[in-house]
């Protein structure tokens, strides 16, 4: 379905030996957070990113959407290096409140995602009208798009920032947490509007998240990292006591509740006391 | 409460209102009422990215710093309009450079403000020239602004307007959803900044018109009422313009038929439409509360 087409493949996302270094402490120069990571993405597949804090995965969101450089490597989306304002990449940012007195309405928000990179004014040009309720729609926010976003939830809220991502369907979905400071029930809704998403339109998927629990069902592989290396597999593979040690360098547990999965003795993200490369 | 008979009044109501020879003054000033229209406008629109962007307490500091210019101006021959708008300058894009987040901004504003004020007070103490000068660039007086640099003030209007539409819907992203908007390519550092300079500018113009103590009225309060009672992307800026427009000019106009400073007129229309629209947004409220 992509215009243009892919040029390698069927990737949708192609990373070859990304590395990625941090600025040390107290200039105790560059602290590696990983390298050598190689990652393909397909169309229509869905890939957790998960991993401790500060271990560089929205730094590699950042990366592929040119706003940031790599240390090492490179990033190619639909077989073209990354640049600044592709708009065949949807961005689904963490849920913030919008305060109360915003004046913006719902349908705003979604038509953001058209017209906000546009110079000029928000005059809807042809088309654009349709554009922004068919995304409403597939979010499933029709029937608020007329009410001011400062008086919705943050469920409701987010669904917006979904549309607004959704705009156009994208080859490319980048999530950076976008479940959190949701209810559950909201959770499995977004979770829901985006899987529809990559099955029916075939967006290759990359989701950063601290839980995998509210998409395990829909995940078909991880990206984990931590310790400055990482995990790529099934979730069979990856969620298991013994891989995660060997990752953490530290004893792991991975503990199955019914079709829930804890994950006990992580320890902590940023090394407090820097050593260089943990691993 | 009407002054009463008898007793010497303390105000003499023909210094608020007096309409002799109105038509005459009103073609005299014709230049004024324009430049005040034109600010109006343009003031009210600029005015609703102050508000999304959270920048009410920075256009103080400018204009406090857009003062300190036209005083400098003023004392050492310059022309006021370039001081004011040195000052103004300076002031927003120190802003803009240093503070990306509010609460930064913030305390960059707070050390600015009082600086620029306690500069331009001791440039005009040292100011010789005649005190009318000195008075009106803090309380404004449009009549004292010669015609040549009225013109100033309506060109350079007019060209923050034409940049301001140029950039209106990345700078609305930016000021909206600065995540999303950087993630979609939005140059959001660019446009910020290039916002900060047009702020700049049309508080340099609103100084002369208004006075440095007096900018929000026509740069925060006509947004801020009709973020009251609208919120769609074309609804809330014309009304905001529309609200800057009948204050400015409203405001002159009025200010014609007495002797007194324009800018009491101006705050005075500029804040009752506020107080409207904030009535009709509560009452509203209740409407749908009760539904």
């Amino acid at each position: 379905m992509s215009a243009g087409g892919p040029a390698h493949g069927a990737s949708v996302l192609e990373i070859r030996g990304a590395a990625l270094r941090r600025p040390g402490r107290g200039g105790s120069g560059d602290r590696e957070l990983w390298s050598g990571l190689d990652l393909d993405v397909a169309h229509g597949e869905f890939i957790a990113v998960l991993g401790p804090s500060g271990s560089g995965k929205t730094t590699l969101l950042r990366s592929i959407l040119g706003l940031q450089e790599l240390s090492a490597g490179s990033i190619r989306v639909e077989g073209r290096p990354v640049h600044r304002g592709n708009q065949r990449i949807g961005y689904i940012p963490q849920q913030r409140p919008y305060s109360a007195d915003t004046a913006l309405r719902a349908r705003d928000v979604v038509a953001l995602g058209v017209q906000g990179p546009r110079f000029g004014l928000p005059i809807p040009r042809r088309g654009d009208r349709d554009r922004v309720e068919a995304a409403l729609r597939d979010v499933g926010a029709a029937h608020y798009a007329d009410r001011r976003v400062g008086e919705l939830s943050g469920g409701e809220q987010q669904r917006l920032r979904v549309g607004q991502a959704l705009m156009d369907h994208p080859a490319l979905l980048l999530c950076d947490e976008p479940l959190s400071n949701l209810d559950l029930a909201n959770q499995q809704g977004v979770t829901e509007i985006i899987d529809r998403q990559r099955r029916e339109h075939g967006a290759a998927v990359l989701f950063v998240t601290h839980d995998v629990n509210p998409i395990l069902g829909k995940v078909d592989r991880i990206l984990y990292i931590a310790g400055g290396r990482f995990m790529l597999g099934t979730p069979d593979e990856v969620l298991q006591s013994r891989v995660l040690t060997d990752l953490y360098g530290a004893p792991v547990f991975v503990l199955r509740a019914g079709d829930r999965l804890v994950v006990v003795g992580i320890p902590d993200a940023e090394p407090h006391h820097d050593h260089g490369d943990a691993a | 409460m009407s002054p009463a008979a008898g007793v010497v009044p303390a105000l003499d109501w023909g210094d608020v209102f007096s309409f002799q020879d109105y038509g005459a003054l009103v073609q005299l000033l014709a230049n004024s009422i324009v430049a005040g229209a034109v600010l109006g406008i343009v003031g009210g629109l600029v005015g609703v990215f102050v508000m999304q962007r959270d920048l009410a307490f920075a256009v103080h500091g400018v204009s406090e710093l857009s003062f300190a210019g036209a005083a400098a101006a003023l004392l050492f021959g310059g022309s006021v309009v370039a001081g004011s708008i040195g000052g103004a300058l300076v002031a927003a894009i120190l802003i803009g450079l240093l503070g990306s987040r509010a609460r930064e901004r913030n305390s960059i504003v707070g050390v600015l403000m009082p600086f620029g004020l306690g500069l331009g007070i001791l440039f005009l103490s040292l100011y010789q020239g005649r005190s009318a000068n000195r008075f009106s660039l803090l309380t404004g007086q449009i009549v004292s602004v010669s015609s040549p640099d009225l013109g100033w003030l309506i060109g350079i209007s007019a060209v923050v307007l034409v940049v301001l539409v140029l950039i209106w819907n990345p700078l609305r992203f930016d000021s909206l959803d600065p995540v999303s908007a950087q993630a979609r390519g939005v140059p959001t550092r660019a446009v910020g900044l290039v916002f900060m300079v047009l702020l700049g500018l049309i508080v340099a113009v609103a100084v002369h018109i208004i006075g440095a103590l007096l900018v929000m009225p026509l740069l925060v309060t006509p947004a801020a009422a009709a973020m009251r009672v609208a919120a769609g992307p074309l609804a809330v800026p014309l009304l905001a313009a529309l609200f800057g427009l009948v204050s400015a000019v409203g405001g002159i106009l009025l200010a014609l038929a007495g002797t007194l400073p324009v800018s009491p007129y101006i705050t005075t229309i500029s804040f009752a439409i506020y107080i409207v629209c904030w009535i009709v947004q509560r009452s509203r409220e209740r409407v749908r509360r009760t539904i």
